[in-house]
């Protein structure tokens, strides 16, 4: 218990860190925000919307901290601001429609990767310099190096576009409407998601795989497994409950700082598929200089990584018994 | 189990090289980096790209941004096809007509340059931090621990996205910027190895001898990072190069310049990827990914030679478990 509120409190002020950078960004422009972006936009706003702007930052003549609190407690209501280029949806519905496209491709992909990354790599050092372990570390690094919305393009160019095996865009066909309780629907957009989510998976495998397996390999030599041998356990209780169990643990701390760095990879590989979720947004909010939309999808994939997270944490509370004392 | 004399023992192989090359015997870190098949692969890879981005203008003369032809996506790929004009494009011309090999070259230029820099930038301030929060503990640690954990959850693309916005664009707000969301990783191994060097006898000899802090940090302590020191070097350089592209995919850097980022950017612009013109940028990815590819390579190398777990796996197995060695009883014969 002590452990998770330890945690709370460590996301808590990360998640502080964020807002205030958030807050004071934009008055770290010259001039104010609301007076630069209405430069930029040339007369194409309409006096309502810069209203809207200057509301959404707080700017007023106020001393600072004041703004501050006055931003704090706008943001607590859920008032991210009013987005430029979806005006006057507000911000939060803006990201509403791309939060659940984002958490499917993404989350679906991490997930995988991080199991099959983790098999991998506990297969690879049982069988030490066996085929997989010889070849999958080098190949995997490879493919790991080029970046991933670039992948992305490959698999869209030679896949989808020379091959046509997979649809072009879009998370669903453009004939259907969302609904759920279709079948051929549910098709549709399984159909969407095989190539955006097996380039993630493709591109954040590797390291999974070498961590667990550099880790395995240390635990491998640890007298305890020695000891389990000697008593003649059955090798996959070996392998899975005395090695794995124990070698799991540093690729699920390291989970959290990877989870924010799949996820910025698998939002520039949206926008190579136009998949619907919040990294073709943030495409969109830069396109058209949409700054309230940009600082409102840093905040919600901020606190959405926070909360990521945490569950991994409670993960971690149940894997290792010396976090419960 | 028979491991070949040379290999388990170091100390042999080294006496037979010192007759060989003597002067690479009395560097034995470089003598292993160089017989280091990885390190070779790395360096002889990212040698060729500087040296391809230093003579870009003898390699590929002309203006990058020039526009070379308006029959831009006619079929391209045309080392034998003469493009209006009578020249020949080696990897064709991109949507806006220029030559894609030229800007191929010249954009090594500005991703090589940012990548490095933010190497650089990013490790001297994360050894900065890292040293001193590892060194005094207590609570300077607490505040600085703290601060890079927090930079490191908060993520990358989204803030990278926001600093990016408000700066004005341009090569060095985007140095600055990746520097600023870069550091946390090598300031956090930077405190940990300063963490475990700091429990050795040597400090506290030192500690005890009087010396100053700055002169035990700068004198004993930094020596004996300077692998992990050049480790994360290159880390953070694979990190600048990817973020880098990223944001100019995006369009957040300036789009009017050429770098590899850039030329992505157009490529996606101009629906390089629906229209079939595929060399608009499948060469620039391979490129990205074999610089990013070579410096990863180094980074095991320079892992392997240096860090003795890594080595000694090396130097005593050979297609068998360690278990194995431990079970086996050893038995003097007279």
């Amino acid at each position: 218990m002590r452990f998770l509120l330890r945690r709370l409190g460590f996301y808590a002020v990360a998640a502080w860190v964020s807002l205030t950078v958030n807050f004071y960004l934009p008055r770290l422009m010259p001039g104010d925000p609301a007076s630069a972006i209405f430069a930029r936009f040339q007369g194409k706003l309409r006096p309502e919307e810069i209203d809207s702007l200057r509301k959404a930052y707080g700017l007023s003549d106020a001393p600072l901290f004041e703004q501050y609190f006055t931003y704090l407690k706008s943001l607590s209501r859920g008032e991210f601001g009013i987005s430029i280029n979806f005006f006057p949806a507000p911000v939060t519905t803006v990201i509403a429609t791309g939060f659940m496209w984002t958490i499917l491709l993404a989350g679906l992909a991490t997930v995988i990767s991080f199991f099959f990354g983790n098999v991998l790599g506990i297969i690879g050092a049982w069988r030490r310099n066996g085929i997989l372990d010889s070849v999958a570390p080098p190949l995997l690094t490879f493919i790991g190096a080029f970046p991933y919305f670039f992948l992305a393009m490959l698999a869209l160019y030679f896949l989808a576009f020379q091959a046509g095996w997979f649809p072009l865009r879009h998370a669903y066909s453009d004939a259907l409407s969302v609904n759920w309780g279709s079948l051929t629907f549910i098709k549709s957009v399984v159909a969407h998601m095989i190539l955006p989510a097996s380039c993630i998976v493709l591109a954040s495998i590797g390291g999974w795989m070498l961590g667990m397996r550099n880790t395995m390999v240390g635990i491998l030599s640890e007298d305890y497994i020695t000891m389990a041998q000697a008593k003649g356990l059955s090798q996959k209780r070996i392998m899975f409950s005395y090695a794995a169990r124990n070698a799991l643990l540093p690729n699920v701390t390291s989970f959290g700082m990877a989870l924010g760095f799949v996820l910025s990879g698998s939002l520039l590989t949206e926008i190579i598929f136009a998949y619907p979720g919040l990294g073709y947004l943030l495409l969109q909010a830069v396109r058209n200089l949409d700054y309230p939309l940009m600082q409102g999808l840093f905040l919600m994939i901020t606190f959405a990584v926070l909360g990521a997270n945490f569950l991994v944490d409670i993960l971690y509370v149940w894997l290792d018994p010396r976090t419960r004392r | 189990m028979q491991a070949t004399p040379e290999k388990t023992l170091v100390s042999k192989s080294s006496e037979a090289t010192k007759i060989a090359r003597p002067w690479l015997a009395r560097w034995p870190l470089l003598r292993a980096f160089v017989r280091n098949r990885k390190a070779m692969l790395g360096v002889s890879i990212l040698f060729v790209f500087i040296m391809l981005a230093l003579l870009a203008p003898w390699v590929a003369p002309g203006n990058p941004k020039k526009m070379e032809s308006r029959a831009h996506l006619a079929p391209a790929w045309i080392a034998d096809k003469p493009a209006p004009g009578g020249k020949t494009f080696l990897l064709g011309t991109t949507g806006q007509g220029q030559d894609v090999f030229r800007q191929l070259i010249w954009g090594a230029r500005l991703s090589l340059s940012v990548g490095l820099s933010v190497g650089i930038a990013s490790t001297i301030v994360g050894t900065i931090i890292g040293l001193t929060a590892g060194y005094l503990g207590g609570w300077v640690d607490d505040i600085l621990s703290l601060l890079t954990n927090v930079m490191l959850i908060i993520p990358g693309m989204p803030l990278l996205v926001i600093l990016a916005a408000f700066l004005k664009p341009g090569p060095v707000t985007v140095v600055m910027v990746l520097t600023l969301t870069g550091w946390a990783w090598p300031a956090r191994v930077m405190r940990s190895q300063v963490l475990s060097l700091r429990a050795k006898d040597f400090i506290a000899a030192s500690v005890v001898s009087g010396e100053r802090t700055p002169r035990i940090l700068f004198s004993e302590v930094l020596p004996n990072m300077s692998s992990v020191f050049v480790g994360s070097m290159v880390g953070s350089t694979v990190y600048a190069i990817g973020a880098d592209v990223g944001l100019a995919f995006l369009g957040l850097t300036d789009v009017g310049t050429t770098s590899w980022g850039t030329m992505l950017y157009w490529a996606q612009n101009n629906a390089g990827i629906l229209t079939g013109a595929w060399w608009t940028f499948v060469p620039v990815g391979i490129c990205i990914a074999l610089c990013a590819f070579a410096l990863t390579m180094l980074n095991y190398a320079l892992d392997e030679i240096t860090n003795p777990r890594l080595r000694a796996e090396k130097e005593t197995t050979h297609g068998k478990r360690n278990r194995a060695n431990v079970l086996v009883t050893p038995v003097v014969r007279k």
